[in-house]
């Protein structure tokens, strides 16, 4: 009876995990395949995977690896070891995301610490609220961004008005960040919402009432509790800030690049499907392992206590 | 070492529009075992906030070991408090919980270590020092929250409402223990509770609070027998009503004319005087149902109206006039026989001592 009992929910399990199980074998883990075996692919004249199969590709991104320690004082103070085209790509991609999900974290953080503290009757609204930009279309959410930012668009004309010099906004790095912060934000707003709001002040008041100062309950109350929230947030925000394309390009103008815009070329402009492929593969294995570690920090810092 | 391990001095706390405090003055004793006794929403529990400074007094002075703590936020007060819902940090093992204060005080680790194992010994959960929270029941994290606040060896422990989420029998067993374990740790208890029965099993003093205010502090002996208001009488035990108008006052004790013109007479209790409009309260307990009348001048004829068997006593409800009263006969013998009892539509002479009965003014 046992026996029959267990097959019966091995069953339940397999018919509520099934269809999500093959949507993801079908449209993400088949291509997924795919696109390694093409990255292990040569190009035929056309630019196209073609037999034999070849080491070249991951090859072309190590060769471009150069051991070049080099000290330059152009903006701060910059120590290099290493220098090569795509090596930059990847630290730049990573390092713009990583700065991206930080600001986004300080922005998105008393939004939600605000929203959580609100009369039950409010907070819907207000979640209501940060999901609307969601029924517009990115693109064109992007294109209002570039307009505001632009020679002759709003804060310019602004600055103009207050007599002031206008600044170059657009097509800057600075645009980029803007245009990732601004994305992500109910990304992160989400998630930290949901682990705020289920928090219980009664622990800051179990925590001061034990001679833990604000800052104290903060660190070692507080975080350890919504860190759930944190880390989905941060992982939201970073992962797709790392490959961003469209911001790239549209906020950007190409002349911030970053590893997913020249993924994209690869597959386009460039038709070298392969190379793109093996490109897209190092950058899935790096943020991959950046997330492990993240994850094991997080809870490390958990473990830390007494 | 201060007269008072805790003073609040004319302290009012105003919510909005919402008095929850209102102009309270009271001292509590060191080492006393003191509890604030009301119904919800009476202040007793934003007392107890104020004291541990969670709350600040919209105006007044809360004085702790003779100090006025002004400001004081809870991190710098030496008490500590045992929260109803326990707010033991889920994250942390009991060992972490119960050393997080020590921790905040910078002691050095070994010295945690050893007063962690005091603490868990004293409340009789030394086995569990590995467990988190979650992995025990409500006794045990009681227990946890318990030691978590007396490691730290405050002036003051503060408790609220702790034993609310327990059931009836651990909640008897906790009443006993925590009374005991009072007396050995030698600290200072402030206990808040709605339950007049746990205020009056563990409590030196007890508090009554009603609407913001304190109505009376006493034992609980002072409060059972001699409240000084309605208010309290009602709240605390069971009691009989008998409304009316004071009639003459002779010493100790006051007559007072009820409805129906019947004439009773009671301990003269604060504010009695000719005239004045006044209830007689008198305790289920302390009044006798007889079959013939003694010369008791509160002796009235009574139907019986209905009667509940309880195994200890007899409750008998009768009927005098409009009145209706309770009668508690405590069965001090041991009889099968029916007809032992009244029975509902019989007549029977109610009778009670006058220094049984209290006249309060209203």
């Amino acid at each position: 009876m046992i026996q029959a009992f267990r097959e019966r929910r091995s069953l339940r399990i397999a018919g509520l995990m099934g269809p999500g199980a093959f949507w993801l074998i079908v449209f993400f883990l088949i291509p997924l395949l795919i696109m390694a075996v093409i990255s292990f692919m040569s190009r035929d004249q056309f630019g196209f995977p073609a037999p034999p199969l070849t080491l070249q590709n991951y090859g072309d991104v190590v060769k471009d690896i150069r051991f070049n320690p080099s000290i330059s004082f152009a903006g701060g103070l910059n120590i290099r070891l290493f220098d090569g085209l795509y090596l930059e790509l990847f630290w730049r991609s990573i390092w713009l995301a990583l700065t991206s999900t930080i600001i986004t974290l300080l922005i998105a953080f008393p939004v939600a610490l605000f929203m959580s503290r609100l009369p039950r009757r409010y907070r819907n609204l207000t979640l209501f609220l940060v999901m609307i930009p969601f029924w517009t279309n990115f693109l064109v959410r992007t294109y209002a961004l570039q307009f505001m930012l632009r020679g002759n668009g709003p804060i310019n004309t602004l600055l103009r008005t207050l007599g002031l010099a206008p600044i170059d906004l657009l097509f800057t790095p600075m645009a980029v960040m803007v245009g990732l912060v601004y994305g992500n934000l109910p990304f992160m707003i989400l998630p930290l919402y949901t682990s705020l709001e289920k928090f219980d002040w009664t622990m800051i008041e179990a925590a001061n009432d034990l001679g833990a100062n604000t800052l104290q309950a903060f660190r070692r109350v507080m975080l350890p509790l919504i860190s759930p929230g944190l880390v989905a947030g941060s992982i939201l925000t970073f992962v797709p800030a790392v490959g961003s394309y469209i911001t790239v390009e549209l906020m950007g103008g190409g002349r911030t690049n970053m590893i997913g815009y020249t993924i994209a070329q690869q597959f386009s402009a460039s038709v070298n499907w392969p190379f793109g492929s093996a490109l897209a593969l190092l950058m899935m294995v790096i943020v991959t392992i950046a997330a492990v570690l993240y994850f094991r920090s997080g809870r490390g810092e958990q473990r830390a206590v007494l | 070492m201060a007269d008072y391990a805790v003073e609040m001095r004319d302290v009012s706390k105003v919510f909005g529009d919402v008095v929850a405090v209102d102009h309270v003055s009271m001292g509590i004793r060191q080492k006393e075992f003191f509890a604030m006794l009301g119904p919800s929403g009476c202040g007793k529990t934003t007392s107890l906030r104020m004291i541990a400074g969670f709350e600040r007094p919209t105006s007044g002075e809360i004085y702790i070991d003779g100090k006025a703590m002004g400001n004081t936020p809870p991190f710098q007060r030496n008490v500590n408090t045992v929260f109803q819902s326990y707010a033991l940090f889920p994250h942390m093992t009991v060992e972490q919980n119960v050393g997080f204060g020590l921790e905040m005080k910078g002691l050095s680790r070994s010295e945690i270590v050893r007063r962690v194992g005091e603490a868990l010994e004293l409340v009789r959960l030394p086995q569990m020092a590995k467990r988190y929270p979650r992995q025990m029941s409500g006794g045990q994290q009681q227990r946890v929250a318990l030691a978590r606040a007396l490691v730290n060896r405050p002036d003051v422990l503060l408790l609220d409402e702790p034993l609310g989420a327990l059931d009836a029998k651990l909640r008897k067993e906790m009443q006993i223990e925590l009374k005991t374990l009072q007396r050995e740790v030698g600290i200072t208890f402030i206990f808040v509770t709605h339950d007049q029965e746990e205020a009056l099993t563990m409590s030196d003093r007890i508090a009554v609070f009603s609407k913001g205010k304190v109505l009376q502090i006493g034992t609980p002996l002072e409060i059972y027998e001699r409240p000084t208001t309605r208010f309290v009488a009602d709240f605390i035990g069971e009691t009989n009503f008998l409304e009316g108008r004071v009639q003459e006052v002779n010493g100790e004790f006051a007559s007072v004319i009820a409805d129906g013109g019947r004439r009773f007479v009671g301990r003269a209790m604060d504010g009695v005087r000719p005239g004045v409009q006044a209830v007689v309260s008198v305790r289920p307990e302390k009044v006798q149902l007889v079959e013939q009348p003694d010369n008791s001048p509160n002796c009235y004829e009574v139907r019986v109206h209905s009667i509940a068997y309880v195994g200890s006593d007899t409750r008998v409800i009768v009927s005098l006039g409009t009145n209706h009263l309770d009668v508690w006969e405590q069965n001090t013998v041991s009889t099968l026989d029916p007809n032992y009892f009244f029975k509902p539509g019989e007549t029977a002479w109610l009778t009670f001592k006058p220094e049984n009965a209290l006249v309060l003014a209203q």
